[in-house]
């Protein structure tokens, strides 16, 4: 066995001598048992390995959290003014107090602390997970898999009334969360979720969704303002024939946050798209990482990841399109772009095709750039002061990734807390 | 207005001096006109009056009604009054014309110590003065000259002056690569903006703008100097017999 894995064990062995499964694990247990096992034999992320070349792992495999300072702010939180399902999560542990009655046409909302075998749960919790992680590892999303203590099952049979809304408030400097999520929306369906909030002081989050023939689901998340804190997030989709899925992130501060995202195909005709703009400043590193694997005819896939780095932030990009054979008419696109505001930020990317189909169209890019200069200079001569003309070519900037947010109102709700974001960051 | 005097400029990379020594007074109300060969320093000028990098002032200074002006920031310069109209305006994609140009009038205006424009006057204003220079809806709704034909982001900087209203007024070959049509509409939004506190520099190579724009000093510029100056027949020499003559005369 090489000197690598064999460290890696160690380090999974280590943090699970300390952990144990949910007493209350039931129906779940023999999903979780199977993660624990594939945890033992991959090992926890490090260093070392390829997948984790940009981003030091360290702080998210560690046995306990660093202790992070809370963020208090008077102002009012994301998304408050929508019309909308909450449900509440304090530390990693939901609150019936804080959340809304979880009753909603068309939609069953059950806790994974508390359900009771629900056969569609338990035939998708740990699976598309499991999947997810070939050919790459994704240790961390086993880890939760086994470990999670809270989480939701929302089955979404018809299209509610309004979308729900998952918060994560966190209280203690120390917590450590492991919140895990089934979403599966069955054919015809329609479901929007909506995620924020910073979950704990070190937060590994997993959602699992299946969505069906003709279902669409619509992910918007917001993970902002907290910096101290750390997150891992792994969201696996599995796409039907005919459906949509569109998700997208807006991450404004973090002191490490690892996004990834793992879509596969399986049915022709469907639709994905991810994006995710990022706004970081000072000891910021933020990584999205995508994989996308077409195994089905006719899909169209897009990634559109903007980044905006200043005083030393890292932004990290990892993309990949997977066109499996007998994958035709596929269409790919990825995109990744940074704007360096100075010479001290730096953005890593590794964009990648790997097409076993010749019927396709797959295309990727990526940038990273300084301000237009002439541009800047544009916008100054005609009386803008150089801070509002740089807000102006960043919003501009991050515009592509936040037009992927279908419906108008939340990408309106999206701006505001970039506009925000700025308003506090460069005029200070 | 604008006094320029011995003003001399280098790159602020390179040991090149562009500028060696410009002389020149615009009054209030009146239209100054410069010509000149290509690459005798005249977009320089007005990159270093309204405040561009990569120039550095080795000499002379630049006011306008007193106040120094190459110390301050473009913004600064703009909201005294100062407006360059691009010879190539830039290309902004993702911010919106519409966007651009309330954030640079209120800018100003608070610069000023104004009240803001509401946004109900400036679409009045704009869609008002836009019609004047043939610019359509969908134009003003686009990002700030992405897309935009030549003559089109010619008409966008005339519009943007007209917005702003500025006092001292620079235009940069505006008329190059328009249309008989299209520099006739430029040529009616300048003398639409004519009045007695403005003073406007017109950079141009071709009489047949001057024609519209009546100008009342006509300078000729080569190889950073002002080398003569004179009435609107200076144009028409240079129009017939180009600048051969009056560079061997002062020569
Ligand atoms: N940023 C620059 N870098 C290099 N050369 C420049 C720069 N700006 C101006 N120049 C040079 O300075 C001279 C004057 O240019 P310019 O002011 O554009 O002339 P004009 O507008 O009269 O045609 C030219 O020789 C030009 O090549
Ligand atoms: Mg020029």
């Amino acid at each position: 066995m090489n000197a690598l894995l064999k460290s890696k064990q160690e380090a999974a062995a280590t943090r699970l001598d300390s952990a144990s499964l949910p007493a209350a694990a039931g129906w779940s247990k023999a999903a979780r048992e199977d993660a624990l096992a594939r945890v033992r034999s991959t090992g926890l992320p490090s260093r070392r390995d390829e997948y984790w070349k940009y981003t030091r792992p360290d702080a998210l495999t560690q046995a306990d959290a660093t202790e992070a300072d809370v963020f208090k702010s008077d102002e009012p939180l994301v998304f408050d003014s929508f019309d909308r399902l909450k449900v509440v999560f304090v530390d990693g542990v939901f609150s019936a107090e804080l959340s809304d009655d979880l009753a909603l046409e068309g939609i069953e909302i059950a806790r994974l602390a508390e359900a009771a075998d629900i056969s569609w749960a338990s035939e998708l919790y740990g699976t598309l997970e499991a999947k997810g992680q070939s050919p790459v590892e994704r240790p961390l999303a086993a880890l939760n898999t086994a470990l999670a203590t809270d989480g939701v099952l929302i089955r979404c049979t018809k299209t509610p009334s309004k979308p729900v809304s998952l918060i994560y408030r966190r209280d203690s400097t120390t917590a450590d969360a492991m919140l895990h999520h089934v979403v599966k929306v069955e054919a015809g369906a329609s479901l929007t979720l909506l995620e924020n909030g910073p979950g704990a002081a070190r937060l590994n989050k997993c959602l699992e969704a299946l969505v069906a023939d003709g279902a669409e689901f619509h992910h918007v998340r917001a993970q902002g303002r907290d910096h101290a804190r750390s997150a891992a997030t792994h969201m696996f989709v599995e796409l039907g024939r005919e459906s949509v899925f569109k998700s997208f992130t807006l991450t404004v501060n973090g002191k490490l946050t690892r996004n990834e995202c793992v879509i596969e195909f399986t049915g022709d005709d469907a639709i994905a798209h991810v994006a995710g703009a990022a706004l970081g400043d000072g000891d910021f590193v933020h990584d999205d990482t995508v994989f996308v694997t077409h195994d089905a005819v006719n899909c169209e896939s897009r990634q559109v990841f903007k980044k905006v780095l200043r005083n030393g932030a890292t932004g990290v990009f990892q993309g990949k399109i997977l066109v499996q054979p007998g994958a035709q008419k596929t269409d790919g696109y990825q995109k990744s772009q940074s704007l360096l505001l100075d010479g001290d930020s730096q953005f890593l990317a590794k964009p990648e095709l790997e097409i076993y189909a010749d019927d396709v169209a797959c295309s990727h890019g990526s940038t990273s750039g300084a301000i237009d200069e002439d541009a800047l200079f544009y916008l100054r001569a005609r009386g803008i002061p150089e801070g509002i003309a740089t807000d102006l070519m960043t919003l501009a900037f991050l515009a592509e990734a936040v037009e992927e947010v279908e419906d108008d109102a939340l990408k309106g709700e999206i701006t505001g807390r970039l506009e925000g974001w700025l308003l506090r960051h460069s005029r200070a | 207005m604008l006094e320029i005097k011995d003003l001399r400029v280098k790159l602020e990379e390179e040991d090149k001096q562009i500028l060696k020594g410009v002389n020149l007074t615009v009054e209030a109300g009146k239209v100054h006109a410069i010509m000149g060969p290509n690459g005798s320093g005249k977009s320089t000028l007005s990159y270093v009056l309204s405040g561009k990098d990569g120039y550095e002032v080795t000499g002379g200074s630049a006011t306008l009604d007193g106040d120094d002006l190459l110390d301050l920031d473009p913004e600064e310069r703009a909201a005294l009054g100062l407006f360059l109209a691009f010879q190539y305006p830039v290309e902004i994609p993702g911010v919106g014309n519409m966007t651009f140009l309330r954030t640079a009038v209120n800018s100003q205006r608070k610069a000023r110590g104004e009240e803001a424009m509401s946004s109900t006057e400036f679409l009045k204003e704009i869609r008002a003065k836009a019609k004047e220079l043939k610019i359509d809806a969908e134009m003003l709704k686009r990002p700030v000259n992405v897309g935009f034909s030549g003559g089109e982001k010619k008409r966008n900087e005339i519009l943007q002056m007209a917005m702003l209203e500025p006092r001292m007024c620079i235009l940069d070959e505006t008329d190059s690569g328009l249309d008989v049509d299209a520099m006739k509409l430029v040529a009616d939004g300048v003398n639409a903006l004519r009045n007695e506190g403005r003073g406007f520099l017109v950079i141009t190579h071709y009489q047949r703008l001057l024609d519209h724009i009546k100008p009342d000093v006509v300078h000729i510029m080569a190889d950073g100097r002002i080398v003569k100056s004179g009435g609107p027949e200076l144009a028409l020499e240079v129009e017939n017999n180009g600048y051969a003559d009056i560079l061997a005369e002062v020569a």
